[in-house]
């Protein structure tokens, strides 16, 4: 077989080399071929497809990175703006209620002075009213007591048997209430 | 395995090293350098491994990427953020040979793993001309990019005067020196760890210790999946230092 007489060939030429293949010079031109061969065929598998290629994998990925990234920074800007944009509606909000509650309070204190006010011209007014009527009543109760006090007066004196004239009855009635 | 034991003479007889034999698939067994090789089969593996890895797995462009498409893109910017943290941006123009380099050393490493597989990276034939291919061209980079001045790298001006020639003589050894341990480490580690294994193996055919012996090589296998890695990274990460050196010779 090819491959023993080769290696007989190659026995032969072990008792002159010193035991390593490696040091056998009948291959070294082949190995030097083949290499020769494989480094400029790798060297334009490189150069020609595959590094182009994976320059452009690797920054067609940082392009996408950068921009996912880009886009997760603006969600988040968005998202903190969102957020002041809340908070400031909610202060807003409650000093809008604040101002209508503070209003309305005022209406009503208004609403209630007003009426207090009302309320009080009225109770004077009644007042007025009562005590004229007080008044009058007074005054017609004592017009009363003086004519009862006269006709009393007449009746005694003629009863007594005198005979009182209009004038000195009316005279001592007057002197007298006033007493 | 049949390299693990022969029977002659009843002992174990280990042949660690026929793993790296270069032998041709088909034919007379003479190896001419156009020969389809078992290197030459393994080789070819390699670039086929890195077209599935780099271009078919990467094929649906997407952008949440699947298994092999993020394997890809790790390999991808495992390098180029080596080359620019180590070279800086100008050095980024020289990505692709480095990426090249990479690619096919950590590719052949792995393939090699593969129970009678052939490792490319074992054998100096392949490394030495890898380590020289990145020595001339550094070397002839850093002269056109800095013209004479390059030689300044070897003339540390924070040094005492005195002590300059002395230093300058170092420098230019360790230089020389590059591609030497650049190779050498490369094709050593793999070529030991492979072999090392190879030797487990052959103690398997002992029924007592075989035990011991597998999981030996379980073990190796283990620390070999490491070394495949790091040494594919050391040889990249050094070619970078070196690629530095050419483009700001002044430490």
């Amino acid at each position: 077989m090819a491959t023993e007489t080769a290696t007989d060939a190659y026995g032969a030429a072990e008792t002159t080399s010193v035991g390593m293949p490696q040091l056998d010079a009948s291959t070294w031109g082949n190995q030097i071929f083949w290499l020769l061969l494989a480094l400029v065929a790798i060297y334009l598998i490189l150069s020609r497809v595959a590094l182009p290629r994976i320059a452009a994998i690797l920054a067609e990925r940082q392009g996408t990175i950068t921009n996912d990234i880009a886009a997760a920074e603006d969600l988040k800007a968005k998202a903190v703006e969102a957020e002041a944009a809340y908070d400031k509606a909610l202060v807003d909000a409650r000093a809008e209620a604040q101002r209508i509650i503070a209003e309305a309070k005022a209406e009503m204190q208004d609403d209630l002075d007003d009426a207090i006010a009302k309320a009080d011209v009225q109770i004077g007014e009644k007042l007025a009213e009562s005590e004229a009527e007080i008044a009058e009543i007074r005054a017609g109760a004592l017009a009363n007591v003086k004519a009862v006090a006269k006709d009393t007066t007449k009746e005694i004196v003629a009863a007594m048997g005198g005979k009182a004239d209009a004038k000195t009855v009316t005279a001592a009635v007057t002197s007298r209430m006033k007493g | 395995m049949e390299t693990a034991e022969q029977s002659d003479g009843g002992g174990l007889v280990f042949k660690p090293m026929d793993q790296f034999l270069v032998k041709p698939l088909s034919g007379d067994g003479i190896v001419q350098w156009f020969t389809f090789t078992n290197a030459a089969l393994w080789t070819s593996l390699a670039v086929l491994a890195v077209f599935l890895l780099l271009v078919t797995a990467t094929s649906k462009r997407a952008i949440i990427p699947g298994r092999a498409q993020s394997i890809a893109e790790f390999a991808y910017g495992f390098i180029h953020k080596m080359v620019e943290d180590i070279c800086g941006k100008e050095g980024l123009r020289y990505f692709p040979y480095i990426m090249t380099l990479f690619m096919f050393i950590v590719m052949a490493n792995f393939l090699g793993l593969n129970p009678t597989a052939f490792t490319p990276t074992s054998h100096f034939a392949v490394t030495v001309p890898l380590a020289l291919a990145v020595f001339l061209g550094v070397t002839i980079l850093g002269f056109v990019k800095n013209g004479a001045s390059f030689l300044g790298m070897f003339w540390v001006t924070s040094a005492p005067l005195a002590l300059r020639p002395a230093l300058a003589l170092i420098e230019l050894i360790s230089y020389f020196v590059r591609p030497v341990s650049h190779s050498v480490r490369l094709a050593g580690s793999m070529m030991a760890g492979h072999a090392v294994i190879k030797v487990f193996a052959g103690f398997a055919a002992l029924a007592a210790v075989s035990p011991f012996a597998v999981l030996g090589i379980t073990a190796m296998y283990g620390l070999e999946v490491l070394v495949c890695f790091i040494q594919a990274y050391v040889f990249t990460i050094l070619t970078c230092v070196y690629l530095k050196d050419a483009l700001h010779p002044h430490h």
